[in-house]
Order: structure tokens, then sequence, then C-alpha cells
């Protein structure tokens, strides 16, 4: 078995040069533009060139170093933004490259074929395991972190006159968001001691059915903890898509810009701005 | 002659991908900042009916060039379980989930033409159209 093994080596090392070659070939000849985009001709050359050095370690033996550098280049491949196909398809491409040589030159011939075949499978396919597993680690890591950065920005309830609270809402709602929603708004309008609260829409890019009545339901409650609801930054075209979804705000106080929402929350609660005399 | 481009629905994320694709066509066809809206806001109810009822579907965006005229098509399709009553969910406030039951009627006053096929046990099929006019 240690011997097949490196006879495989020795037979990349030996043909190291011609190898790379065809592969690159190969390799570029079957990749759409989109990948050969994204991936320059230099580094790809070297990484190339990288990769079969890390197979040659590979075969040579020494588990642990393999293991540290293969890990080091999957990491490498991800930061340089390859798709995961274009990856595997490489790898695959490469094997079949190295048994088909190997075959020409006799290397592989008709007693050790199966043994070779079996040699060939235990040598790839650990390689594409990890770095498919590292591909997958790297974005399950940058799918939770989105998660929080989302989360973050999801919906805050801001005190911005004694009794009056606004919560601006930016991008899509969502069933989670809907809830937070809800949560924060009702948290917020008891902890403020909220008598109006402003929703501000102006960042909600879709005004569905499922988005009005996630605000009903919120204003609803609301209007139970003894606050008052009121939905501003309509924008006018959300305003005729809400009329044709044939949509019923008739219990809410609507307007068009948090400024005007604020004047009239102003207005409800007994006091209004007025501009200083002499100042100035 | 027409030109398709399809968005599979099986996560509430999809549903923002498709109204992103939808979009992105009626601005390349010269809709207005309205019927863009109105155009998004149909996918999205549509899109969100796939992901409730049907659990997976497809919907696509076709560009429609009709003897000089141009149009934009979303064909919603799934291999749900149907409808049982098509007159039912066109009626406004109709609705089997707790929602306000606006959503099919909605696409409807939302969009020019629309056609709704559906067989218990085998999926809908929808088809809305808005013209550019």
């Amino acid at each position: 078995m240690e011997i097949i093994n490196r006879v495989i080596a020795n037979y990349i090392q030996e043909h190291k040069q011609e190898i790379l070659k065809e592969w690159i070939q190969t390799t570029k000849e079957t990749a759409d533009d989109r990948v050969l985009r994204v991936v320059s001709d230099e580094v790809f050359t070297s990484t190339s060139s990288e990769f079969i050095d890390l197979i040659i370690t590979n075969i040579k033996g020494l588990k642990e170093d393999y293991n540290n550098k293969l890990t080091d280049f999957a990491e490498k491949v991800v930061r340089l933004g390859w798709p995961l196909t274009f990856v595997t398809r490489g790898l695959h491409t490469f094997g079949q490259i190295v048994f088909h040589r190997m075959e020409e030159s006799g290397t592989v011939n008709r007693d050790n074929q199966m043994d070779m075949v079996h040699q060939f499978d235990e040598w790839i396919t650990p390689m594409n395991n990890e770095i498919v597993s590292i591909y997958s680690a790297t974005w399950e890591k940058t799918v939770s972190l989105q998660k929080i950065a989302l989360q973050e920005l999801s919906a805050p309830l801001i005190p911005v006159f004694e009794k009056i609270s606004v919560m601006p809402l930016v991008g899509t709602i969502d069933t989670e968001r809907a809830k937070q929603i809800m949560e924060n708004l009702l948290n917020g309008a008891v902890k403020h001691n909220a008598e109006v609260v402003l929703i501000d829409i102006t960042g909600v890019p879709v005004v569905d059915t499922m988005v009005a009545h996630h605000i009903i339901q919120a204003a609803e409650a609301v209007r139970l903890i003894g606050a008052k609801c009121m939905l501003v930054g309509i924008r006018p075209e959300i305003a005729q898509t809400i009329v044709n979804l044939g949509i019923n705000l008739n219990q809410f106080t609507t307007k068009s810009t948090l400024q005007k929402g604020i004047e009239a929350a102003l207005e409800l609660t007994s006091r209004k701005i007025i501009k200083v005399e002499g100042a100035m | 002659m027409s030109i398709q481009s399809c968005v599979t629905i099986i996560n509430e994320w999809d549903i923002v991908a498709a109204r992103q694709l939808g979009r992105n066509v009626a601005k390349e066809l010269g809709f207005g900042t309205v019927d863009q809206a109105r155009i998004t806001t149909a996918i999205s109810e549509l899109a969100r009916n796939i992901y409730l009822y049907a659990g997976k579907g497809q919907i696509c965006i076709d560009k429609l060039n009709d003897a000089g005229k141009a149009g934009l098509r979303i064909h919603a399709a799934d291999n749900g379980p149907g409808i049982n009553d098509i007159r039912q969910v066109m009626e406004d406030g109709f609705s089997t989930s707790g929602g306000l039951g606006a959503g099919l009627p909605g696409v409807k006053r939302l969009m020019d033409d629309f056609h709704i096929e559906s067989e218990t046990g085998s999926g809908t099929q929808i088809k809305a159209t808005k013209w550019l006019r």
C-alpha cells in the first residue's frame, strides 16, 4: 500500500511541469467565464503549482504537516473567492490527468489497475472532503455573523420627546423581524412611558399583506397598553399599492413623513414647537 | 417573444430574491416607480403563498413583447396542495392562515391580467401580467 502511494508521488514529482501545464490548460478550457473573471492568470498558475507541491507532501507522508498545509491551502482558496465547484472540479481533473498519464506510461497496468484506482480514491477523497468542509465552515460563519449583524440593526425604539417614541424600520421584514418589532415596540413603549409611538416605514422596500398584517397587529397591541400608534413614512407608490391590495389602515393615523408625524404626536400630547423670540 | 428567468422559492429569503429579480426586470423594461412597487408587491404575495402553502415552488419573470407592446409576466408555479375553491380565495378577506386575506385579490388588482389554475392535490399555476403603457 505504502509502495504504490510512493509510486504516485514519485510520478507526480517527476512529471510536475507537464502535469501542471496540462492541468492549467484543461481547467481553463472547462471553466466558465464567470469563474475566469474572478481568477487571475498569475494567481491561478502559482496556486496550482502550490497545490501540486501540497499533493506531493500529502503522498510522501508526514500526516500532521500535510493536514496543516491542506487547511492553509483551503483557507487561501476561500479568501481568493474561488467558487467551490471550480476547486473540486479542478481536483477531479487533476486526478484524471495523473491517472491517464500513468496509464499511458505503463505505470498503471492491467495487474495493478484495481489497486491503483483504490489508492487514487483514498488519496483524493479526503482532500475533497477537507476542502468542502472548510468552505462550508467559512460560509456558516459568514451566515451566522450576518444574522447577528442583521439582528443588531433590527428594530430599535427611540424616545425622541417625553411620551413620544419612534421606531424606524429599514429593510425587509420577515417573520423573525416582525416578532422583534412587536416585542421591542411593547417593551419600549412601557419602558419609555410612551403615549404616542411612531412607526417609520420609509426604509421598507415592499409593503405586502404580510408586512401590513404585522404592523396592524403591532398597532393593536400598542393600543392595548394604552398608547397610540402612528404610521409614518408612507411613500406615494406604497400608498398606491396599499390601496390596490385593499388593506384597511383606518384605525391608524398615517403621515407621509416622520416630521409631520412628530408634529401630530406633539399636538396629541398638547405640545408644539415654537420659535424663541429674540434669538439670533 | 419572451425571455425568462426564475427563482426557486424554498425559504423566506427566496421571496426577497424573487422580488429583487422582478424589480430589476421592471426597471429594465422602463416601468415607473409606482408600477415597480406594484409588481414587486405582487411577486411578494405570490412568493409568500408558495412559501406558506406549498412549501416549494418557482417564480418566473418573463419579458413579453406582444405586437410592440412590452410587458412583464409573473409566473408562479407550485406542486402544493392546490386550492379547493378558487372563487373563495379570490374574495377579499378570506384566509386560511389568519392573514388579511388580501393577497390573491390584491395581486389581481395590482396587475393588468390575472390567470389562475389550480387542482386539488397537484398544485397551482398563476400568471399575472403588467403592460407597459
